[in-house]
């Protein structure tokens, strides 16, 4: 538009008319497929499980019940809590808060290097960091699994150069299922940093560097609380699909690695499963999520209010 | 002097960040092209395995699969632009008008509910209503998941387009169809394209909601390739996996030079 007008928005009203009509289609997809699947979710978590998975409607706190409390092999002694659900979660958050923090440190730095190159090699940059974004995240999680595995290319090469003279037992480890999970989700911690890189107004650490501050000095006092926005979104961004995430613990983990994701997929494979229960624990997960929104959404109101 | 922008280590860490993201992807590549049985050592360069993904014993499977996953994804994503394309034109010619937040708070949410609650939560409601899943229940879900992702370049495009042009046909008397169709859509389409394009790939990206919803000898291309792996990464799931690579790339970069050309057209 550049010329023409210093306004380019264009937030006419020329269809104030019909925005019933327009609107239509996402309110009646959106809302039959999937806040009425949610609503119905809620109650399927307060129904009775049926013996080979599917539910009876009697109402009951069972779910609930055997997620948080033991009350022994048959039900009559007095309740304990029961730590076997509350671990799967702790360790879940556990594992995506370390996925974020790697995420962090080193999307950071990469996103920081791309925001100050010149335009043209800053495209090819922003380019390369997307394309595995779009790449199917199935395949990319089997490609790391194929690459980290104990015979695998990444042992062999670390063996051959003598680095190492075991192969690493990376397969089935909590660090597999971080780094994949980081593997999974890096892209997401990078764009919105490097959004507000992009921003950022270095006649900002100029002043700060003929104060005689710095490099790091600088970059903890002054660029850090200015670029705080992206860096809580690219948090976010990492940090709740990976709580939730399926693949890279069900492919990259073992036994002992065992997440959210799987726990509730679990509870739906055939007549071991138990639906009130899955349901309850999809529950309890995206009360997670929303208080981690929650606090997110209330951090930039007050953000913006300054 | 290099200046503030510089920090010592940070090329370093970019670089790192390149070799992580693309080390997987590019042996997985390489190891397609083996021509040994075994996925360990390397027995020289060979077509074998793609032949195998087209002929082999697994060939049905994996053509069912990709066809399923293909027409899914095209009407998915068509449906999910049209929906997109109605709603970004409310949402931003619309002028202001009650429930626009919740509205708005409504579109964004396939990405606010984690796939996995989307995944149990779509698979009680389809077993509620005694909707036996397969083909359409896939199709229904994709669509759903899909619309957010068509509608943020479709708004942000739509945004970015003065509304003086469609003023000025309605006052030589266009209708407000004839408006949207001959000025305001082909303004629109480098964002309906990446709209388009995005909801596309996402939707053959998805395997956990496909997984719940897909029922009984239902497959897509991840769910046969996530079968298939259950039991060793074997050299034909890399072909197939190097193909779908390939299909990938191929989507952002056409994506890319759409929005090129969209932002060339608006300057």
């Amino acid at each position: 538009m550049a010329g023409i007008t210093p306004t380019p928005q264009g937030n006419g009203s020329g269809y104030r008319g019909i925005v019933g009509p327009l609107l239509i289609p996402t309110w009646a997809v959106i809302g039959i497929f999937l806040v009425l699947p949610v609503l119905l979710m809620a109650v399927y978590s307060f129904l009775t499980k049926e013996f080979r998975g599917g539910v009876v409607w009697d109402f009951t706190l069972a779910a609930y019940d055997q997620f948080f409390l033991n009350r022994g092999l048959f039900g009559d002694e007095p309740p304990v809590i029961e730590w076997t659900y509350i671990t799967i979660f702790s360790r879940s958050i556990w594992q995506a808060a370390v996925a974020t923090l790697i995420c962090l440190i080193v999307g950071f730095p990469t996103a920081w290097f791309i925001a100050t190159r010149p335009p043209q090699t800053r495209a090819i940059w922003l380019f390369l960091v997307t394309i595995p974004y779009w790449v199917n995240l199935l395949i990319r999680t089997v490609s790391l699994k194929f690459l980290i595995r104990e015979n695998g290319p990444l042992n062999e090469s670390l063996m051959s150069i003598g680095l190492i003279t075991d192969p690493l037992p990376l397969v089935n480890t909590n660090l597999a299922v971080q780094l994949g999970l980081f593997y999974s989700y890096l892209p997401f911690m990078v764009l919105p940093i490097y959004a507000a890189v992009e921003r950022y107004n270095f006649a900002l650490s100029e002043a700060a560097a003929d104060l005689y501050a710095s490099r790091w000095v600088t970059l903890r006092e002054i660029v850090l609380p200015v670029v705080k926005p992206g860096i809580i979104a690219g948090c976010i961004l990492v940090f709740v699909p990976s709580l939730g995430a399926f693949l890279a613990p069900d492919l990259l983990g073992g036994a002992k690695t065992f997440m959210i994701g799987s726990l509730i997929d679990e509870q739906f494979r055939g007549s071991q499963g138990n639906w009130p229960f899955g349901a309850a624990a999809a529950m309890i997960l995206m009360t997670l999520v929303l208080i981690v929104l929650t606090i997110y959404a209330r951090a930039q109101a007050r953000g913006e209010a300054k | 002097m290099k200046g503030v922008r510089h920090y010592p280590g940070f090329l370093a860490m970019a670089v790192a960040c390149l070799v992580i993201l693309y080390a997987p992807l590019i042996v997985v590549t390489i190891y397609s092209f083996n021509g040994s049985t075994s996925i360990t050592s390397w027995g020289g360069f060979s077509w074998r395995w793609y032949a195998d993904v087209f002929t082999g014993p697994e060939a049905p499977r994996f053509k069912a699969a990709a066809w399923n996953s293909i027409t899914i994804a095209v009407i998915a994503a068509t449906s999910a632009t049209a929906i997109a394309v109605a709603a970004s034109l409310a949402m931003i010619r619309g002028g202001r008008f009650k429930g626009k937040s919740a509205t708005f708070a409504l579109i964004n949410l396939p990405l606010m509910v984690p796939e996995i609650v989307i995944a149990v939560a779509t698979l009680i409601f389809f077993s509620a209503i005694g909707l036996t899943t397969g083909y359409l229940t896939i199709l229904i879900a994709h669509i759903t998941f899909c619309i957010p992702f068509a509608y943020l370049p479709i708004a942000a495009r739509l945004q970015g387009i003065e509304d003086a042009y469609e003023q000025a046909a309605r006052d030589l008397y266009a209708t407000r169809w004839q408006a949207f169709r001959l000025i305001l859509m082909p303004l629109m389409m480098p964002g309906i394209i990446s709209g388009f394009l995005l909801a596309f790939i996402i939707s053959l990206d998805d395997f956990i909601i496909t997984n719940f919803v897909k029922g009984a000898g239902m497959e897509t291309l991840p769910t046969a390739i996530f079968g298939s792996v259950k039991q060793g990464i074997k050299p034909n799931i890399m072909a197939i996996s190097t193909m779908m690579l390939a299909v990938s790339i191929l989507f952002v970069t056409l994506s890319y030079y759409v929005n090129r050309i969209g932002q060339r057209t608006r300057s």
